[in-house]
């Protein structure tokens, strides 16, 4: 914050030198972007909000109905007989019930757990593999290129080959296909975002690992600390700022992740709800937020309504995410 | 300076090292192997990747070229036109996009009016904003704005893509010095040419990172060309791709690797080439939340 000050400071002094052309000039230099910013960004954005209020097949004809698309998010909840549910199956049958009884906490609940596991499993591997990329040995910019790589290729082409790796290794070993087993469908999914994320949050440590001070870890040394002392009391407070980076980025991505979600396993295997529709098992959020659409005309305005609520969920770790780094950056 | 956790540092290897430098090497093909396998079943017949994934080509299962052809014949859309839209697509939005916004971002660090601020808050909303959000609204207003073609779709790259492009820009101009600038008014440049001649070419590395980033994020994009291009008469790559699989379970897997194969091999041979700028530039990118 003080750094932005400090500038905008100077920039008022030389407000006759530089800052006052430029505005004569802004049709050239802000209205194209802004022209586009609108029409790509800002006039979506508020309709969406509009949207999520009417029932409509296209946007044109769209009216008013309030809030009850957000209602009929969670209809199929409704029509789940609670009682005999509490009587049959206890506290946890009942949380389960609910969870798995509506496509929209279903898809809230597999979202949640999927960031939890990759976030884990992500950043740990990325960690150790960036600390030993950081260590001498011969290949080690080779190595780094290698485990990049996965990033480049595009989410969807992800999902496909992923799908025909597993599909493969499931039938060879005479387990039941990724299509029919909702637990084998999120397991692969976590599999394939780590093989595609890992070597990225491995840049970011790889960089954080080598701004570590030279006369920290030699200190460490002299005072005999071992490796173990030397990477939990000195390293791994210096590389914080990267940590929380690396962790927001894995949180928001997997919060985020679709393609990658339609091509492996596009939500299957399915079930029926209490109301008759059906709900894909494996469906993340913004999966669901696409099948919602597709299924009729009906459910478009649910379907934005859901896309509100999904953008909210977003913001909001995304704030968390913003306030946290700057936090962390007073400290350095 | 920072000598043990420095990969480019004179080279001393522990014997230590070497045990790392084989468990890396093993470790290494294991991570490339999903490729290999898109390669080597790119050649294979689609009833023998359905046997076993992991097999080699025999002289019954070798399919030679077919696979390609049959990946790019398959259904009534020519794959090469395909290829021909995501390059216009992708170049066009990264051009548009990179002379755009950093001309913005230029204005919007010197003159740091309320309406610049509040723009540059805007934009960098825009960056938590998820696609799911605008998508559908996005849909019938590219309809009636005519922006669902190849050659007009890059407009709605350069709206939604502007937030990071900006941000990434204004960042990195705050740090630049204004004397330079203020000699250059003083010698009797305008606004355009200052721009052009003096700042301009002091982006180049931002101009980089940012234009790496937005190329990969535009030619792997699905999401956005499949519900805005008129799907009747045009394609990108990931739309041809997502179009194979059709029906699951009919889907010619030999055919599809060949294509897959086709989509990566530009991209990864791009890497080897400049891998360093890439790995920088989607590193500085990292505050993309």
């Amino acid at each position: 914050m003080a750094k932005k000050r400090k500038s905008s400071d100077s920039s008022t002094v030389n407000s006759n030198l530089v800052r006052r052309p430029i505005r004569k000039w802004f049709p050239l230099f802000v209205l194209p972007t802004l022209a586009c910013f609108f029409v790509g960004f800002i006039w979506p954005f508020l309709e969406g909000i509009y949207l999520s209020f009417c029932k409509f097949n296209l946007a044109k004809d769209a009216h008013w109905v309030g809030i009850s698309n957000y209602q009929k998010i969670f209809e199929s909840l409704k029509a789940l007989d609670y009682a005999q549910i509490w009587e049959e199956s206890g506290l946890w049958g009942t949380i389960t019930a609910t969870v798995r009884g509506n496509d929209f906490t279903n898809a809230f609940v597999n979202t949640t757990l999927f960031a939890i596991v990759s976030i884990v499993l992500i950043n740990v591997i990325a960690f150790a593999i960036a600390y030993a990329l950081t260590r001498k040995f011969a290949g080690a910019n080779i190595f780094r290129t290698v485990f990049f790589m996965p990033n480049l290729i595009g989410g969807l082409v992800l999902g496909y080959i992923w799908s025909m790796i597993f599909e493969g290794i499931l039938k060879s070993a005479g387990m039941q296909s990724l299509v029919l087993n909702s637990t084998y469908g999120f397991w692969a999914l976590v599999i394939l975002v780590a093989w595609q994320q890992i070597g990225y949050m491995m840049i970011i440590y790889i960089a954080g690992l080598q701004a570590v001070p030279e006369d920290m870890l030699e200190a460490a040394r002299i005072d005999g600390a071992n490796g173990w002392q030397t990477l939990f009391k000195v390293i791994i407070p210096n590389v914080m700022p990267s940590i929380t980076i690396c962790m927001f980025l894995t949180l928001t991505n997997s919060f985020k992740l679709f393609d990658q979600n339609m091509a492996l396993t596009g939500g299957a295997p399915t079930v029926t709800l209490a109301t008759g529709q059906s709900m894909g098992t494996t469906e993340l959020l913004a999966l669901n937020i696409k099948s919602t659409y597709e299924r009729n005309a009906n459910f478009h305005g649910v379907a934005q309504a859901k896309a509100v609520i999904f953008f909210i969920l977003v913001a909001v770790l995304a704030l968390a995410q913003l306030s946290a780094t700057r936090k962390k950056e007073v400290q350095q | 300076m920072k000598k043990s956790l420095n990969l480019s540092a004179p080279r001393k290897y522990s014997p230590w090292s070497m045990v790392l430098t084989i468990f890396f090497v093993v470790f290494s093909i294991a991570w490339l192997y999903p490729v290999v396998l898109v390669l080597i079943n790119s050649f294979r017949t689609n009833g023998a990747i359905n046997t076993d994934v992991f097999g080699m080509p025999t002289a019954e299962t070798f399919m030679g070229l077919k696979n390609y052809i049959n990946g790019a014949t398959v259904g009534n859309y020519p794959f090469l036109s395909a290829v021909l839209y995501s390059v216009i697509i992708t170049v066009l939005s990264t051009f548009l996009i990179l002379l755009f916004t950093a001309m913005t971002a230029w204005y919007i660090a010197r003159v740091d009016s309320p309406f610049a601020r509040f723009f540059y808050m805007l934009c960098v909303f825009s960056m938590i904003v998820p696609f799911q959000m605008v998508m559908y609204p996005l849909v019938s207003i590219t309809d009636t704005t005519r922006l669902n073609t190849p050659w007009t779709i890059p407009v709605v790259y350069l709206g939604f893509g502007a937030g990071l492009a900006i941000f990434m820009f204004v960042g990195f101009i705050k740090g630049l010095p204004l004397e330079v600038e203020e000699a250059a008014a003083i010698d009797g440049c305008g606004p355009v040419r200052t721009y052009f001649s003096v700042v301009l070419p002091m982006l180049k590395p931002t101009m980089i990172s940012v234009g790496i980033l937005e190329l990969m994020w535009v030619w792997n994009d699905y999401l956005l060309p499949y519900l805005v291009l008129d799907r009747t008469s045009y394609a990108t790559i990931p739309i041809y791709i997502q179009m194979l699989q059709g029906d699951r379970g009919h889907v010619d897997l030999g055919a599809t690797m060949a294509i897959i194969l086709l989509a990566i091999l530009p991209v990864i041979i791009a890497y080897m080439f400049c891998q360093k700028y890439i790995i920088k530039g989607v590193a500085a990118g990292a505050v993309k939340g």
